[in-house]
Parts: structure tokens; sequence; C-alpha cells
């Protein structure tokens, strides 16, 4: 029993140094976010500055303007990417499912080669700026993303395969239901758990993504949060540039360093906030993606 | 035979409304992925944008002997792969001891904290990853420059300029990042373990040691070796994200930080290079193909149900 709680103690002692591994960096940005730009000047981003300060926040609030605009895109692109890419792929998994239908292994090879075997990046821009000509506008952060995994697909067919039992599909189409009522009004609510998975995957995905702002936009007025992340990332001039025009603040008092700090802080926050709500919806989403079954 | 065709038609027409349910997605696939791959034919061009893309000059291997004499396409090709192994090889081994520890934890409320700390970093983007990187090891006011090293006596380092450091930064942020997410899949497979196993060995006096060695590794074979033959398939493709923002897109760590997929971004975007940049596209799409077809084929041979197809 002895050696039984020793071990125990040793492995509760391994995970909190591992917890405090992953959350270290996020709790020295925090930090960072609320210190005065000459504490990080003098002492570096540390956990105990010596002088907090809200001037990033501040500074950010007198910006609300240009951020929010790139904050409400990222909610825009979240909400009709992460919608239409679960209607869209639903309408294809579930003909997909229905093994009456003629042709529907063919359909869904269709579908699984796009996970063999892909293009890659240079044809893919190729054809959506010199075909669609979506360079600088809002479908670029939307479109490039919608069905990026097969995978997604196909387990929505294994799940509408599985797990809508045939009676309902069967007795419904006796009752005259057509086979869009059928699909909207039976096997959409009976499937909530794998839409809330697959949905939720998908959120995360647009509210993440970056790569097509980086690509297909240079318009800063459509940029995402992320976009205006990663452009401060490789600029911090890049907020003066763009704002300093508005505001009364000489650019030699904004404090950079902690602003961007702050920026990155009101990224991650909507994440933090659902994370302990949808925990069990993201590891379901993570384990089906990779082992099947 | 005008019958047959009838009857056929027939059936088609009785599944209209399921054969309309496809057409958007079909619609997008065509775009998204199909077109592209027909798209790949223009690394065997010389584009030239006066004449418009798809009317330029076919010039053959042109793009290709251009690109694989330089030393670039060797360069990409070693860090792809070997970056790829290391990520490989390290992960999973780290995400089996972890899951096995976490499994062992008794209180099952410790075990689910644990396990939503550790998948934290897994649900950020890269570009914030790259900020957490930048508080640590920026030059001026990073907190390796500004507390570690100081108080290990050693003078401040210019992490963003000096190559040799990066190979175990990006493993590091990689296993970072990465380490929640495969841990949990092998927790997965762990807890699928029938507990009968190790109830007939407590009985036999089996040390917990003993069990982990002869039940749960064994056991958890099959998942490591198919996780791991995926992920060879993929070895052709690298994280872009990792690569490109972590550095901070920096030159002078070109050489232990470029992979094919930056390489590929940059010629594109940043140099509008095509030529270069289709030629390593299509290098990659081909083999990378081979490779999934080849590591598939094996799992297959393994173990049909896990095979892709």
């Amino acid at each position: 029993m002895k050696t039984n709680q020793m071990n125990q103690f040793a492995i509760n002692v391994f995970f909190i140094l591992a917890s405090i591994a992953c959350i270290f960096p996020f709790l020295l940005m925090f930090v960072a976010s609320f210190t005065s730009e000459q504490s990080i000047i003098n002492e570096g981003y540390t956990l105990f500055p010596s002088e907090f300060s809200l001037d990033a926040y501040r500074y950010l609030w007198d910006n609300v303007s240009s951020i929010g605009r790139s904050y409400g895109i990222t909610i825009l692109i979240t909400a009709i990417g992460t919608t239409a890419g679960l209607l869209i792929s639903s309408l294809l998994a579930y003909p997909l499912s229905r093994v009456d239908l003629p042709l529907h292994g063919l359909l869904s090879f269709f579908v699984f080669f796009t996970m063999l075997f892909n293009g890659g990046l240079v044809p893919t821009y190729l054809i959506y700026t010199e075909v669609f000509h979506i360079k600088n506008t809002l479908w670029a952060l939307i479109v490039p993303s919608l069905l990026t995994n097969g995978f997604y697909i196909l387990l929505i067919r294994t799940f509408f395969r599985t797990s809508i039992p045939k009676e309902v599909i069967e007795s419904a189409y006796m009752d005259g239901a057509s086979e869009f009522r059928i699909f909207f009004s039976f096997v959409m609510p009976l499937s909530l758990p794998i839409l809330a998975t697959i949905g939720l995957m998908l959120g995360i995905g647009y509210w993440n993504d970056w790569f097509n702002g980086l690509v297909y936009v240079s318009d800063s007025k459509l940029f995402s949060l992320q976009n205006l992340l990663n452009r401060m990332l490789q600029n911090i001039q890049f907020l003066q540039q763009n704002t300093l025009g508005s505001k009364a603040m000489s650019s030699a008092s904004i404090p950079t360093n902690a602003v961007r700090m702050a920026m990155a802080v009101i990224g991650i926050v909507p994440i933090l906030l659902i994370y302990p709500f949808f925990q069990k919806f993201f590891v379901k989403g993570l384990t089906i993606g990779a082992v099947k079954g | 035979m005008a019958q047959s065709w009838r009857k056929v038609w027939k059936t088609f027409w009785r599944f209209k409304a399921l054969y309309l349910m496809l057409v958007p997605g079909v619609a997008y696939l065509i775009i998204n992925n199909y077109m592209p791959m027909f798209g790949l034919t223009i690394a065997f061009k010389d584009i030239n944008y006066a004449k418009g893309i798809w009317a330029s000059d076919w010039i053959g291997f042109k793009n290709f002997e251009f690109l694989f004499m330089t030393k670039d396409a060797w360069r990409i090709t070693r860090n792809t792969i070997l970056y790829n192994a290391v990520f490989i090889v390290l992960n999973t081994v780290v995400a089996i001891g972890v899951a096995i520890l976490l499994n062992e934890v008794r209180k099952k409320y410790l075990a689910r904290f644990y396990q939503s700390v550790l998948l934290l970093p897994y649900l950020i983007s890269m570009v914030i990853v790259a900020y957490l990187v930048l508080s640590i090891l920026n030059v001026e006011n990073g907190f390796m420059n500004k507390v570690i090293l100081p108080a290990l006596g050693i003078d401040p380092i210019s992490w963003y300029t000096e190559a040799k450091y990066w190979p175990y930064i990006l493993t590091t942020v990689n296993l970072w990042k990465n380490i929640g997410y495969q841990c949990i899949i092998y927790l997965a497979a762990i807890v699928g373990i029938d507990p009968e196993y190790y109830e007939a060995a407590t009985i036999d006096g089996a040390s917990k040691w003993e069990q982990i060695k002869s039940i749960t590794v064994p056991l958890l074979m099959p998942t490591i070796i198919i996780l791991t033959l995926l992920a060879i398939g993929r070895i052709f493709y690298a994280d872009f994200g990792l690569f490109y923002q972590v550095p901070l897109n920096s030159g002078s760590l070109k050489p232990t930080t470029d992979v094919i997929d930056t390489y590929v971004y940059r010629g594109l975007i940043t140099l509008g290079d095509i030529g270069m940049s289709s030629a390593a596209g299509f290098y990659q799409s081909m083999i990378g193909f081979v490779l999934v077809l080849t590591t598939n084929f094996i799992v297959r041979l393994k173990d049909k149900d896990q095979a892709l197809f």
C-alpha cells in the first residue's frame, strides 16, 4: 500500500510539472499584457513585473474601430464557414450513406481520393486567384477551408449509416415525406452528437485560421484577428501605421510589447471560455478523427 | 436496349433528390481539389502572365532541372524528412508514456484536469504559439535572455539569428503543442483494454511495471504501428505554421527551418518564382502520393480494418 501511495504522489508531481510547462507561456503572455512598457524593457517578460499597467488594453480600446473590425471578421467567417461547411458536408454525406443509391461507392471514392492526393498550394492558389478571383474578398477567408478534411465527410457518412435507424427513414418515406424533408426533419436532428463534434472542429479551424488571409488577402480592411496578429508579429509597427492617424498618441508612447501580448490574449480568450463546456466534444472530435471506429 | 436504358434512367430519376444534395459538395471538391490536381501540370510550363497562366509555353523538365541544381532542393527535402522523423519517434514515445501515467492517476477528476491542460496548446493557432515563443526567446526582453540565462551566468543569445538552436526549439514547440492530442488517442486505446488482463496479472502477483511492459504496451502495438505508418505516409508534408510562424520567417534561420512547404510558399507569394515553386510542389505531391499509397498498402497487410482503403 505504501509504495502505491508513493507512486501516486510521483505521478501527480509529474503531471503538475507537465501542466506548468503547458500553462507557463500563457501566463507569461497574460502577465505581460498587464505590464507597463518600462517594466518589460527593464526586466523582460516575467511573471512578477515591478509595475502593472492597463495601458495596453487602453490602447486597444482606443483603437477599437480597427481591432473590433478584425474581431468582427473573425466572428463572421467562423459563423458562416462553420454553418456552410457543416451543411455542405452533411448534404454530401447523406446520399453517400444510402447503400440503395446507385453509384454511392464511386461517389465515396470521389471524396476519399481527395485525402490521398492533392495539387498543393501553387495550383490551388492560381485557380482561386486567376479563375475565381477571390483575392482580397471575404470569400477568400471562407471558401478554401469549407471541406478541408474529407475524413469529416466520411465520418458523418458512417454515423448516418450506423446510427440512424433505417425504419425511421422508411416510415417517413411511406408517409410521403420527400428526401429533403427526411434529411432535415429526421436525419439531421438525430445526428446532433456528430454534427456538434465536427462543427466544433470546423469552428476552431476558422477561428484559428491565418493561412487563407496570409495567402489571399493583402488588404488590411479584410484582416481577421489572426491575420492582424500575424502581421503585428512580423512588423510591430503595423498597428501604429494603420491606426495612428485617427488617434492622438505619439508613437513613442505606444506600449508595443504589451499591446502585442494583449492582442494575443484577446485572440485566445474566446477559446478558453468555451473550452470547459465543450471539452467532451473536443476529446471526441479528436479521437474519432485519428483511429477509425 | 432502349428498354434497359429507360430502366437505368428511371432508377436514377427515383433518386434525383439525393443526387441534388450531392451537387454543392461535389462542385466544391471539383473546384478545390480536382482542378488543382490537373493544375499540377503548370510545373512543366514557363509561366508567363502576359500570355495567361494556362496558355504559357510547355518547357518540359526545365523547372525541375533548375530546382534540383540548387542546394535548396536537398536542404528542404532533408529538413522536411528529418524533422518529421524526429517528431514521429519523440511524440509517439512521450505520448504513450504520458497516456500510461494518466491512466494510472487514481483520482479521476485530477486525470481529467491534467488532460484538459495538456490539450490546451493544441487548440490555439500557430500565430499565437509564435507570440508565446517570442515572449520566451525575444532577444531584448525574452524570458530566456532576461531571467534564465542570467541566472545561469550565460550571456544572452540572439535566438532569431542563430540557426543551430532551431532544431531543438522547433522539436520542443512541436512536442508541446501536439502531445495532449496524441496522448488522448493513446489513452483511448488504453482505456479500451479489457480490465480482466490486469486483474489476472494482479492475482499472479505482477507488479505495475510488469503489467505495463507485458500487457499495456503489447496491446497498444497495433495502434502504434498504424499511427506511425500513417504518419510516415505524410512525412513529405511539413507543418507549415510551425516552420513559417515560429521562426518569424527569419532569413538567417533558413538552413535549419526551411522545409518544402515554406519553400513553395516563399517561391509563390514572396518571390513570385512560380516555376521553381510549382516544381517543388509537384515533387512534394507526387512523392507524397506514392508514400501514402505504400504505407497504406503495408497497413492493409497488417490490419485490413485500419487501412484507409
